[in-house]
């Protein structure tokens, strides 16, 4: 079975039959069902003390980024600054998860970054269209873990996983994880190309049993990005690949994840649906920038009792 | 905090307008009665209100003000007009939504999610969508020019209580009937309410009247000569009495009763969604719902996996406070049918099922139970054949399509079924041999007013909601 072999370093060139019969295998997903369930976990409301541990607990686990062309080592910096301690007003605000570059400001990153808990995480293998030759996919890997990435985020070959040739993308998933060495992998599955539920459990899984440390939903380059219904669909896949294997694996939020209480409700559904366990930065992602100030501004408000205005949080 | 727990998010109870006392509604006045009984907060056993009973004699001045106002006004307003009153309740309801849904929940123990986001908006649907009809009834395929048939007795459950209200009354009205409303004893403070909306839309005085009071009030209403249609909500064995009663007489009647749905899960479902399907079809409401999926049928190749995702999805259901915005389970609405789900669990105990429920403190005061899974349930036992009407759930195997069609109609009642499965054509072939009225596919528990609802055999006759429901308040 495809799942069990992953870990053992199985040979390169995945039986891509079996493979296919076991995505086709996985339950289907009931498109209304599972929006229904989205839009139910929404619901929640949390309030007081529950809310204040949950802004922070999301402070923790942003993935704080930045992949814009124009991007400068003094806006990396800056942006590292932020992430070791995003409100200069109160300094019990945790840092951040990691700090997300391209792979040739990882360096300015890591020197930023040296002596802190924040990690370094880098977008590599031709992202985010993914479309390069699978030499220059993996040399991108490469470069980004020797300047020190801790983190790498790939993308897939999503027009090959498509047209259903489901073994490249388990083989080029299988050597991306070679190449990153003790760098932990995150698989950007980008959702919204993907199209279906389906396709995003098949996804999942997929990259779960080629060895992903994570799956992520999105570039941030392409709308739709992370929605209720496909953060549901991805969360229950990591639970039940856990079931299966034993295995604890993380899930990645990115693109459009403005508001602190799309957050919030994202914690409610990891918590409800994978389970407490994945309430930690080291399960559980989300990649966003201007979500930071808008958690800071919650939490502040919750703390004196009133909103303060934009000017008083930083803009990197 | 190691763990995440949610801070109490409790809706504020002073939106409720809660009185310390009720009067009946008759010929648009509220007046006291002779007698009165206490209404019960199932939460916390705290007397909410006093209300007045209504006796025989008020019953008698009710269908004096439901006949004057039939004959003198409302069957002869043409439709359009009426659909005016109709209209204008619905919005009402709409703007005293928050104060009908803390009620509600205060009143029936459910969880405010489900008084706001289903009960009362609903209500408000089944107005404006048979409000809708008021004025197009000649082309409702009932025939040319269908005539009301005059004053209607409607006797109302408490598990929907104001919801099951509006089922009754929407289409009664629409139709240019008048009618006399029986709240359930132990829910009568929303139909009250909704009595107060007719006064505040300027209904005419009579058209509707709401008589609270226990079972004597009803069998009064039931039995007097001056009504011409019985619609009932409840118990198939106060619907058999009522058939009895009226057997004979001239009186149309409808009966909504009770259920023990299958709902069947294939192997090939969506795994879960069906699991959010068997927590919504048996969970939702306690379970207090005559259309729940109390029998869950699975396929044997996959009942392992699916039970175990069961329970563990039901690890996270909340259980307490039915005005807490988080709670999923409330409270049982009275001692009585508190003691019958005790009674009948104890039977499966007996029977050799295995009982599973999930950790969960319950509250000390009123009336609780915690959310229940029987596993080695067999056909024979009482948990798969007579109605809980409760947070429990009795699961049964089936190996073919076959032989889940022999399952799931091998029961007297017959009001809804669920069939899960990612092949159509399946979803098809099945609903064509369930004896259910309902037959809801990758769903459950889905209602709408353009749907018609009603059940086969012990489950009672008519169809209420969607065109059928005009049928049966027309004379055709």
């Amino acid at each position: 079975m495809v799942v069990e072999s992953a870990r053992d370093d199985a040979p390169a060139g995945v039986d891509a039959q079996q493979l296919r019969r076991t995505l086709f295998g996985l339950s289907g997903v009931d498109q209304v069902g599972a929006h229904a369930r989205a839009a139910a976990l929404a619901t929640r409301s949390i309030k007081k003390d529950a809310k204040v541990w949950a802004l922070r607990r999301a402070v923790q686990m942003i993935d704080l980024t930045t992949l814009e062309g124009a991007d400068t080592p003094g806006k990396v910096r800056a942006l590292c600054a932020k992430a070791q301690r995003p409100d200069p007003a109160d300094p019990t605000v945790p840092p951040v998860a990691a700090v997300c570059v391209y792979p040739d400001l990882v360096e300015t990153a890591v020197t930023a970054l040296r002596g802190s808990p924040v990690a370094v995480a880098s977008v590599a293998t031709a992202f985010p269209s993914g479309r390069a030759s699978p030499a220059t996919r993996l040399a991108d890997v490469g470069d980004a873990v020797a300047a020190g990435a801790g983190e790498i985020d790939m993308v897939i070959d999503r027009g090959a996983f498509l047209v259903g040739r489901f073994n490249r993308v388990y083989d080029e998933i299988t050597a991306v994880k070679a190449a990153c060495g003790p760098a932990r992998l995150k698989v950007i599955l980008e959702t919204g190309e993907l199209s279906t539920l389906d396709n995003v459990r098949r996804a999942s899984w997929l990259a779960l049993s080629a060895g992903a440390d994570f799956i992520k939903t999105s570039t941030g380059k392409v709308s739709p990005a992370a929605t209720p219904a496909v953060a549901l669909v991805m969360l229950e896949a990591v639970r039940d690949f856990a079931d299966r294997t034993g295995q604890q694996r993380g899930v990645k939020l990115a693109g459009g994840i403005r508001a602190a209480k799309e957050a919030v409700r994202y914690l409610v559904m990891v918590k409800e649906v994978a389970g407490e366990d994945w309430l930690t930065p080291d399960l559980f992602r989300l990649g966003a920038s201007s979500l930071l100030n808008d958690l800071l501004m919650q939490l502040t408000k919750e703390c004196t009792g009133v909103y303060s205005g934009p000017d008083y949080f930083t803009l990197d | 905090m190691t763990t995440w727990e949610y801070a109490p998010a409790p809706e504020s109870r002073d939106t409720a307008g809660l009185r310390s006392s009720y009067g009946m509604f008759i010929d648009g006045a509220f007046t006291g009665g002779a007698a009165t009984f206490k209404s019960v907060n199932p939460a916390d056993e705290e007397v909410l209100a006093e209300v007045a009973e209504a006796g025989p004699a008020d019953v008698d001045r009710a269908v004096t003000a439901a006949r004057t106002a039939y004959d003198r006004f409302w069957s002869k307003l043409p439709g359009r007009e009426r659909a005016k009153y109709i209209f204008r309740i619905a919005r009402l309801i709409q703007e005293r939504a928050r104060e009908l849904a803390v009620l509600e929940s205060l009143d029936n123990g459910k969880p405010i999610k489900e008084s706001r986001d289903v009960d009362i908006p609903l209500a408000a649907a089944h107005f404006f969508y048979y409000a809708g009809w008021a004025d197009k009834l000649e082309y409702a395929g009932l025939g040319p020019g269908p005539r009301p048939l005059g004053v209607a007795g409607q006797v109302i459950p408490w598990n929907f209580p104001l919801l099951m209200a509006s089922w009754k009354l929407a289409p009664a009205l629409a139709t240019g009937n008048t009618c006399i409303l029986k709240p359930a004893e132990t829910t009568p403070l929303t139909a009250l309410v909704l009595a107060d909306i007719c006064r505040q839309a300027d209904l005419p005085p009579g058209v509707v009247n709401v008589l609270p009071g226990a079972g004597a009030t009803g069998q009064a209403l039931v039995e007097h000569p001056g009504i011409d249609k019985v619609a009932f909500t409840g118990s198939t064995a106060v619907g058999k009495e009522i058939l009895r009663k009226i057997a004979g007489t001239p009186k149309s009647v409808t009966l909504e009763l009770g259920g023990k749905a299958a709902n069947i899960i294939f192997d090939d479902a969506p795994i879960d969604q069906a699991v959010e399907g068997i927590v919504n079809g048996i969970f939702f409401n306690q379970g207090h719902v005559c259309c729940a999926g109390s029998r869950l049928l699975l396929q044997e190749s996959i009942a392992d996996e699916v039970i175990s995702s069961l329970k563990r999805r039901l690890k996270t259901l909340r259980l307490g406070d039915p005005l807490d915005k988080n709670t999923d389970i409330g409270a049982i609405n009275s001692a009585e049918q508190l003691a019958r789900i005790v009674e009948l669990t104890d039977a499966g105990d007996a029977a050799g099922a295995t009982r599973w429920s999930p950790e969960c403190a319950l509250p000390d005061r009123g009336y609780w139970f915690a959310p229940t899974v029987f596993t080695d349930v067999s056909q024979s036992h009482r948990i798969a054949r007579e109605e809980i009407f409760g947070p429990v759930l009795s699961v049964l195997t089936f190996r073919t399509p076959a032989e889940a069609v022999d399952k799931a109609n091998n029961t007297p009642y017959g009001l809804s079924a669920g069939i899960w499965t990612d092949k159509g054509s399946r979803i098809l072939w099945m609903a064509q041999r369930m004896r259910a009225g309902v037959v809801w596919a990758n769903t459950f528990n889905r209602f709408d007013p353009t749907s018609p609802f009603g059940g086969y055999q012990e489950s009672g006759f008519g169809r209420e909601g969607g065109r059928h429901g005009l049928a049966a308040y027309c004379a055709h």
